[in-house]
């Protein structure tokens, strides 16, 4: 079969033919697994909060959601059997990264204790600023932010006058990560009413989780 | 000889491998393999298109226009990098988070437009599919050889298991200087290894 000639009919019918083929295919594919993503994105969540809660019952699965204009944070309240609250599992973000977006889970007890983080998402230099996933886990120096009174600590770095080491050669990355962390808290003390809010947000929200 | 179906798939494991001797999709070879199963993922993900879109080129060589060629493979390539993608979102979210932009950026990887061009719009459909076959692994291969080197004098470690404690490993290597010296040593050595042969 001889090839088609190149005339402006011929071209003009045979892309748009391969790009209707090309949004078919990729939409039905699309169609097929979208459950599956959101299932995974889901479980990531959830493994998450898991991870960084204090022991507890069950869990609010409805976050209330705080927006301070630049940042947005989710809250999940977790209860023990009693329905007493025990702490809350924070997703906090930062955009100030070596290289861009960090995603950061953090859990605290009701008293502002730290429980622990998970990095959920970040970009970071391998061997440098990838580093967050755990250096601040680390019980080294003054690396460790697990179990920190977030209230009583200065989460910041020692650069900035804080109290914690930044990761070697990452200054920037941990700097955003404790930023992360402290709006991480702040949204978390807004949210029980023992410190004033250093977020923005409307007052019911606060009262009313449900309307979410 | 030279076109024998044995010829067209092994020529891009050494001969012709796409990474180490014709240099093509540095850009992925070297920002993505900062560890092993960073490269192999990449590999794979690269070998999957390049076969599908082989395939579809060599199916559809005599119905696209000689000046139509390239618009028509870039959006064959490109649907098949989306497809790529959502696939690795749905069953191998942990790939999608490390390699991240790299897998769009799949579509501007030189090597499957190349073997678009090059092979599959000449070729029969069982001819590119050997083709795609070879150069994939070939590229894959040498992604992985790649990210083992760089993970293991980097941080100690193989596909994620400790060797040595992470303390000694050289940082350098993970980062992009270290890509380019294991490329260079990699090259190195496959044109001795060609000049033997």
């Amino acid at each position: 079969m001889k090839k088609l000639t190149s005339n402006f009919n011929n071209i003009f019918l045979v892309l748009t033919g391969i790009i209707l083929m090309a949004v078919i295919s990729s939409s039905v594919v699309y169609s097929l697994v979208k459950d599956k993503i959101q299932l995974s994105k889901e479980e990531k969540l959830q493994s998450a909060i898991r991870k960084v809660l204090p022991p507890y019952d069950h869990f609010d699965p409805k976050p209330l959601e705080m927006n301070d204009g630049v940042e947005v944070m989710k809250i999940f309240k977790a209860y023990d059997k009693q329905n007493r609250f025990v702490g809350a599992a924070v997703e906090s973000s930062s955009n100030n990264g070596y290289i861009g977006h960090i995603d950061v889970m953090v859990g605290f007890e009701r008293s502002g204790k730290i429980v622990n983080y998970v990095v959920t998402e970040q970009n970071e230099t391998p061997g440098l600023g990838a580093r967050i996933i755990d250096w601040f886990k680390t019980e080294h120096k003054s690396q460790n932010i697990i179990g920190k009174d977030a209230s009583a600590a200065n989460l910041s770095v020692r650069n900035d006058g804080g109290d914690i080491d930044a990761i070697t050669g990452a200054t920037i990355t941990s700097r955003a990560f404790l930023f992360a962390v402290r709006n991480a808290y702040f949204a978390f003390t807004s949210n029980t009413g023992q410190v004033a809010s250093a977020v923005n947000l409307k007052a019911d929200s606060i009262q009313n989780p449900t309307n979410h | 000889m030279k076109d024998s179906n044995t010829n067209i798939f092994t020529k891009g494991l050494i001969k012709n491998n796409p990474l180490l001797v014709l240099a093509l999709g540095m850009c992925s070879a070297l920002a993505t393999t900062t560890s092993a199963i960073n490269g192999l993922g990449m590999g794979l993900a690269t070998w999957f298109v390049l076969i599908c879109s082989n395939i579809t080129v060599s199916l559809l060589k005599n119905i696209i226009p000689e000046k139509a060629k390239l618009p028509a493979h870039l959006i064959i390539i490109a649907n098949f990098v989306t497809i790529a993608e959502i696939l690795i979102q749905a069953y191998w979210p942990e790939l999608h988070d490390s390699l991240g932009i790299y897998i769009p950026l799949i579509v501007m990887n030189c090597l499957i437009l190349g073997r678009a061009e090059v092979f599959a719009s000449g070729h029969s459909v069982f001819k590119s599919t050997l083709d795609a076959l070879g150069m994939g692994l070939g590229f894959t291969l040498a992604l992985t050889l790649l990210g083992i080197i760089r993970e293991f004098l980097g941080t100690g470690k193989t596909f994620g298991n400790i060797v040595f404690p992470g303390e000694y490993g050289a940082l350098l290597f993970v980062l992009a200087p270290g890509a380019f010296i294991t490329l260079g040593f990699l090259i190195a050595g496959m044109n001795k290894l060609k000049k033997q042969s």
